[in-house]
């Protein structure tokens, strides 16, 4: 082993140049007390390599454009401290796996925003501005299975953490199937049958092997594994009957 | 994996289970004194009762593997999807045959 | 290891996987060796004296290892795929060393009745 390239506070920093050829170029970057991925990527940027390029919009876990692959694994970098992924002053940060790479830090998402139509993501109203809102009890058990997999930020970290992404590209994902999920017990969703059917396709739900990527590396804790199985498990009984009022 | 093959190899899955207890209960209990042909063929010559037993278990080994086996091909190979669709389907028959002929064999 | 496979339900998925492979690949094999029963008994003792020997005695007792852990793993996936848990439960972490214990006693068992 070569002792790692650090100077006295200070952390050695590996990251992706290039696009989908290119190379790990090392930086010497400041450490501080307080410090996310995210600072250490913007402090390169802003005093080292001007050109470097890497996406981040809200800085706080909101908007879900930061995620980059951080020491091997796939992370929300704005909400990740240096202290908690640091490995003896050493932090290789590379762009998300399993998608093409544009430069450097950026890569294409296009092929991961495709899966969420695959997997039939488009809500479809039944009601127009005239009809009064419907009338969905909280408490309804359709109203929980769809609730719990709401909030995803589209970060593509469980799409970049699934080894069936890795090995057949055409597998929709874990993110789409989780929106599937949560169409399919939606009541309001006009097209339940359709996302329904989608999310049957092959390279659907079924090409899942319950590894739990998804959920391990899930910056928000959703449970888009346990979407997945909740979809497998209505292969039988089909679309899951409305609520009874 | 497409939806009805989903199903089949879910399916056969769950009526293996049990029969392939009883295999391995089977093979646990026959090989303490070495297997011979004469004990093998005293055991199942004209049972019904094996003769059903090892039907369905042909017949579910010849629905699940190749699914299985299209999965594999599928995720580690860069080969066509009709190559693989092709190749399975004739696994699939070679089993079934294979298995038929056996069982016929000892029954 | 890639620190996205170091863990337990991977390697869960890919042993259940190449069992499977592997007793696909036996298979074939399996049912000519019980075909030759149709001349006789005779005509089957003969493959059936190669079980005496040594490495084929081993690679008998891997295909029964191989065979206890694909039902044991299988088993497993029915239950994770068409059972109902709390969902706050990561249930893919779950039932992995009883599988593997499982699987081992099968193995153990198999050595003891052959001596």
């Amino acid at each position: 082993m070569t002792e790692p390239k650090t100077k006295d506070s200070h952390l050695s920093v590996n990251v992706w140049r290039g696009g989908n050829e290119g190379e790990l170029v090392n930086y010497q970057v400041p450490a501080r007390e307080n410090q996310t991925v995210l600072d250490v990527i913007t402090e390169i940027q802003r005093f080292q390599q001007p050109d470097l390029a890497y996406r981040f919009a809200c800085r706080v876990g909101v908007c879900g454009s930061c995620a980059m692959t951080v020491n091997g694994l796939p992370r929300w970098t704005c909400r990740t401290h240096i202290k908690k992924v640091v490995d003896n002053g050493q932090l290789t940060v590379e762009p998300l796996r399993n998608l093409p790479r544009i430069k450097d830090l950026v890569c294409d998402l296009e092929p991961f925003i495709d899966t969420w139509k695959k997997a039939g993501a488009p809500f479809s109203g039944s009601r127009t501005r005239y009809d009064p809102p419907a009338n969905i009890k909280p408490d309804s058990p359709l109203r929980q299975a769809a609730d719990a997999g709401l909030q995803c930020i589209n970060c593509a970290v469980c799409y970049s953490a699934c080894d069936v992404v890795h090995w057949n590209r055409d597998y929709v994902g874990p993110a789409a199937l989780n929106r599937a999920w949560t169409l399919v017990n939606d009541v309001r969703h006009a097209k339940r049958q359709e996302t329904f059917e989608k999310a049957f396709s092959e390279n659907g739900c079924q090409s899942c092997h319950s590894h739990g990527n998804c959920t391990r590396h899930c910056p928000i804790q959703l449970n888009p594994s346990e979407s997945i199985t909740g979809l497998k498990k209505m292969v039988f009984k089909g679309l899951p009957k409305e609520d009874k009022k | 994996m497409n939806r009805y093959l989903f199903i089949a190899q879910r399916l056969s899955a769950m009526i293996l289970a049990p029969l392939v207890i009883i295999h391995l209960g089977l093979i646990l209990y026959a090989v303490s004194d070495g297997l011979s042909g004469a004990e093998i063929l005293s055991r199942t010559h004209g049972s019904w009762a094996w003769a059903s037993f090892y039907f369905a278990f042909v017949l579910s080994v010849a629905v699940h593997a190749p699914i299985g086996i299209r999965n594999i091909l599928k995720e580690w190979t860069s080969m066509n999807q009709a190559i693989i669709n092709g190749f399975c389907l004739l696994f699939g028959l070679m089993l079934l045959l294979l298995g038929i002929r056996a069982v016929t064999s000892v029954v | 290891m890639h620190p996205l496979r170091s863990h337990k339900s991977y390697l869960a998925s890919i042993g259940h996987r190449v069992s499977g492979v592997a007793l696909a690949v036996f298979l074939p094999f399996h049912f000519l060796l019980l075909s030759t029963a149709i001349n006789g008994a005779d005509a089957m003792d003969e493959y059936l004296t190669l079980a005496e020997m040594l490495p084929v005695k081993i690679a008998e007792w891997g295909l029964v290892t191989l065979l206890a852990a694909h039902l044991f793993f299988g088993i497993r996936v029915l239950l994770l795929e068409f059972t109902h848990w709390p969902r706050r439960i990561n249930r893919y972490a779950a039932w992995i060393v009883p599988c593997t214990i499982a699987t081992i006693l099968i193995a153990t068992l198999f050595i003891i009745r052959v001596y």
